[in-house]
């Protein structure tokens, strides 16, 4: 047991740090720092930079770009982007479509998506959640049905994260409809400009535009867009929601916005005294602190422990990761706006080219009350708190 | 970074893990309670066979040269045991003010009878009025000739009762709560006025309130610098701390399991209670409180040995905030699951929950070392 590096693996963090701290740009990375909106573009740019130096998908086989990193890497990797302020590579791409295609997919769909999904060049979304198929996903009941060479697709999808810039949507699908719920489910991608596919926004109560809903109207795809085999799609989700989970940590996030605590702690004075010196609020952030060195920690011995199962198995442990992960986001996203007091209450919309309006009060403060309602959703998605709770109870403790 | 055992650790585990499963299963350990001294003689000769005993001294002092990942291990394996002998007392405290307070003539006496189990120690540092602070000694020692005299009063000093010597802190010379001026002094328990009276804790341990009149202390019998010790106490405390949060694994991981076995096996209203998901999910919570106290003990044990010692006691702090926490969670939890059988002397659980509760109160509660990590500034730039 040992828990200190090797120079190897300083010197990975160091160039990790290097690379994110001077490659990316400035601009986008204070986006992220302030807690604003990012623009399509910003995203593509971001990961495209990273792409074009192999670390946009260092996750992936080898042969479509992986970098075959031990644990400790990747967790540099994504320590230093989050620490950097650093958007992530978008999760839809690289994190669950890209590695589904990837272990299930045939050659032609891999050749025809891997290099542009990482590269950013086609743009995907989930469409998985229904209104009727939420926690119970396999309930959902948008259906394909098989027409010579192509699906009919019908139904709704809904809360599909930035559907609005999407290219491809990739679904699950009801293509049994005779078969108990998790045995007809197929998974397809779809070309969003598809005809049958209308997108409506739901503006989230932070303000933003980020979900939606996807309408398919009789929309034709062809049977060569199946990923894997028909009927099997469950086992596909399955694994892809097991990659989700890990991701959902984000450790250098919550890190990340402390150091920005501290720092408008500093610049906010309760009396004569800066709030960063007043015991009580120290304490409040310190036992945040401590849960969140402890996730660190955690993470690592997940990741380490992963080494030892099988592939593509995901740790039921994980669920500790989404579990706690999410509640210490939230925590911060708490503390932030506990931080910058009675001038969270002005609203000021910010729309794609920025804020047109001056602001009221600290140009800190617009966002801290949006992200503390946003981040509301972290415990909600990728497979809520609950369920989580329902997966440790029933596959580590056997209840 | 490697969280794995290596081979010597992995064998070291594998005895002590199946020494502690059977010579400490339930219903032997009220055995060991009953003895004279409220604890069994003829185990703690196992152990120094074992090399259990001189396990974390420098080979050269005749140890074994473990380190703080084999005091994990071992710990760890005596907090599922509930263990009753005065392993913390002598071999964790005392054998942490040992090897980095005493000369190498000292532990050429020290080590090696530590180690074949005839020496006890204990830590005598609090005082009535000191609550967790080590600095805040009244107890006086005044230097005459070659020796020095020692006067006062020290309090909760574990295994006190039984220690053939006892390590205990004096002023020399300061206000009551100032850092400087402090010694510590090898106290022979059986000297012309030491006075001592032992005895039960809430868990299960032995105590004793110890007092010192006109005690003559050898010059040689220091430990540390004499006026100077409290960087030598800070780090024996630190290390202490570590071993309580390896122990507090230990006991909280063997909670978890007998609750969650309980869940599976008592039937109400027709199927076992484990069935209902509100006691599912908070078996659940108290995993993931688990789990993030093991992190958070592995942690201390790894920087239990840091040069740095605000890095260190940041390090330490934050550690006993989270076993703190946790152990409250998990322990409460334990004794709600059970319903009426987690209230009773007979069933183990609660034992567990005892011990964690009095954890807690060692070296510094949670409460207590949030402050201090605050006061630190936190653990993240
Ligand atoms: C901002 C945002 C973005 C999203 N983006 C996407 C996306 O891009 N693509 C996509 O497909 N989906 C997306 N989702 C949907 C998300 O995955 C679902 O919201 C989630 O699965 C929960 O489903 P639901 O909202 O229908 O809640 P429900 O399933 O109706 O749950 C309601 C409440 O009941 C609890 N609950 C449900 N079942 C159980 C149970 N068995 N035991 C105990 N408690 C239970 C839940 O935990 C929750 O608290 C997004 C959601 C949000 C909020
Ligand atoms: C100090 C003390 C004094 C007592 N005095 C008396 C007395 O004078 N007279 C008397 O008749 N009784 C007395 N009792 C008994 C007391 O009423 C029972 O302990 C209580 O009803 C719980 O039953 P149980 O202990 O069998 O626990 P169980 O019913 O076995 O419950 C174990 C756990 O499962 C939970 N649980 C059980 N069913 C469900 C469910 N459906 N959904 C969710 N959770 C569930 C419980 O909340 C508990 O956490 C006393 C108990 C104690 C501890």
């Amino acid at each position: 047991m040992d828990l200190s590096f090797t120079p190897e693996e300083r010197a990975f963090r160091e160039e990790a740090r290097r690379f994110f701290r001077t490659e990316i740009p400035q601009a986008i990375r204070d986006k992220v720092a302030e807690g604003r909106h990012l623009s399509r573009e910003d995203i593509v740019t971001s990961q495209r930079i990273m792409n074009g130096r192999g670390w946009a998908v260092p996750h992936w086989p080898r042969e479509w770009g992986g970098q075959d990193w031990s644990p400790i890497q990747t967790y540099f990797y994504q320590d230093e982007m989050q620490l950097a302020s650093v958007p992530s590579p978008l999760p839809f791409n690289v994190s669950m479509v890209g590695p589904v295609i990837a272990t299930f997919g045939n050659e032609a769909q891999k050749r025809a998506f891997l290099p542009k999904i990482a590269n950013l060049d086609i743009w995907f979304c989930q469409g998985f959640s229904e209104p009727g198929s939420g926690s119970d996903l396999a309930s959902l009941r948008t259906t394909a049905k098989r027409d010579g060479d192509e699906y009919i697709v019908n139904g709704q999808k809904t809360w599909t994260t930035l559907a609005q810039y999407a290219d491809w949507i990739f679904c699950l699908v009801r293509t049994d409809m005779a078969a108990k719920k998790q045995e007809g489910i197929s998974f397809l991608l779809i070309d969003m400009k598809s005809p049958g596919i209308t997108v409506r926004p739901i503006q989230t109560i932070d303000g933003g535009r980020e979900v939606n809903e996807v309408f398919f109207d009789e929309v034709r795809v062809p049977v060569s867009n199946l990923v894997g085999q028909e009927n099997k799609g469950w086992d596909y989700a399955k694994f892809l929601l097991g990659n989700e989970r890990t991701g959902i940590a984000r450790v250098g996030t919550s890190k990340e916005r402390i150091r920005r605590i501290k720092q408008l702690a500093a610049l906010e004075f309760v009396g004569d005294m800066p709030l960063i010196e007043d015991a009580r609020f120290r304490e409040k952030l310190a036992a945040v602190e401590v849960e969140l060195k402890a996730l660190e920690l955690t993470q690592l011995r997940v990741v380490a422990n992963e080494r030892k199962l099988a592939k593509g198995k995901p740790d039921p442990a994980s669920s500790i990761l989404k579990i706690k992960g999410s509640e210490i986001q939230q925590a911060t996203t708490e503390l932030l706006m506990d931080v910058v007091g009675p001038y969270v209450t002005a609203y000021r919309e910010e729309r794609e080219e920025g804020w047109n309006e001056p602001p009221v009060g600290p140009d800190y403060a617009a966002t801290a009350a949006p992200t503390y309602f946003n981040w509301r959703k972290i415990s909600i998605y990728g497979g809520s708190n609950e369920i989580q709770r329902n997966i440790i109870a029933k596959a580590i403790l056997g209840l | 970074m490697d969280f794995d055992l290596n081979d010597e650790q992995r064998l070291l585990k594998d005895s002590v893990d199946k020494l502690i499963a059977t010579e400490y299963e339930f219903e032997r350990r009220k055995r060991y309670a009953a003895e004279p001294d409220g604890w069994s003689r003829a185990l703690w000769a196992k152990y120094a066979e074992l090399g259990l005993l001189g396990l974390p001294f420098a080979e050269a002092d005749g140890g074994f040269g473990g380190g703080p990942v084999e005091t994990m291990i071992v710990l760890e394996s005596f907090g599922r045991g509930l263990v009753l002998e005065p392993y913390f007392a002598t071999v964790v405290l005392g054998g942490a003010l040992v090897r980095h307070g005493a000369s190498a003539a000292q532990r050429a006496t020290l080590v090696p009878r530590i180690a074949d189990g005839s020496l006890l120690l204990a830590f005598a540092w609090m005082e009535r009025q000191s609550r967790y602070n080590p600095a805040d000694v009244k107890t006086t020692a005044r230097r005459d000739g070659g020796a020095w005299i020692l006067n006062g009063e020290k309090s909760l000093v574990l295994h006190g009762d039984v220690a053939d010597k006892i390590a205990v802190t004096a002023r020399l010379s300061g206000n009551q709560r100032d850092r400087a001026g402090i010694g510590v002094f090898l106290v022979d328990a059986s000297a012309p006025g030491v006075q001592r009276r032992g005895y039960p804790t809430q868990d299960g341990l032995r105590s004793a309130e110890i007092t010192l009149v006109d005690v003559r202390v050898d010059a040689a019998d220091t430990l540390g610098e004499p006026g100077d010790a409290m960087t030598l106490v800070d780090r024996v405390t630190d290390e202490a701390i570590a071993g309580l949060c390896a122990e507090s694994i230990g006991v909280m991981s063997a909670m978890h399991e007998i609750t969650v076995e309980y869940l599976k096996t008592r039937q109400q209203f027709g199927r076992p209670i484990g069935t209902f998901q509100a006691l599912q999910h908070r078996a659940v919570d108290m995993f993931v409180a688990l789990e993030q106290a093991r992190s958070m003990a592995i942690f201390a044990t790894m920087m239990a040995g840091e040069a740095d010692p605000t890095e260190r006691r940041r390090a330490i702090a934050a550690a006993k905030v989270q076993v703190g926490r946790s152990g409250r969670k998990v322990g409460e939890e334990a004794i709600q699951l059970h319903g009426g059988i987690g209230m009773t002397m007979e069933y183990k659980v609660g034992h567990y929950f005892k011990r964690m509760t009095m954890i807690d109160r060692r070296f510094g509660d949670a409460d207590l070392h949030l402050a201090t990590l605050a006061r630190l500034g936190g653990l993240f730039g």
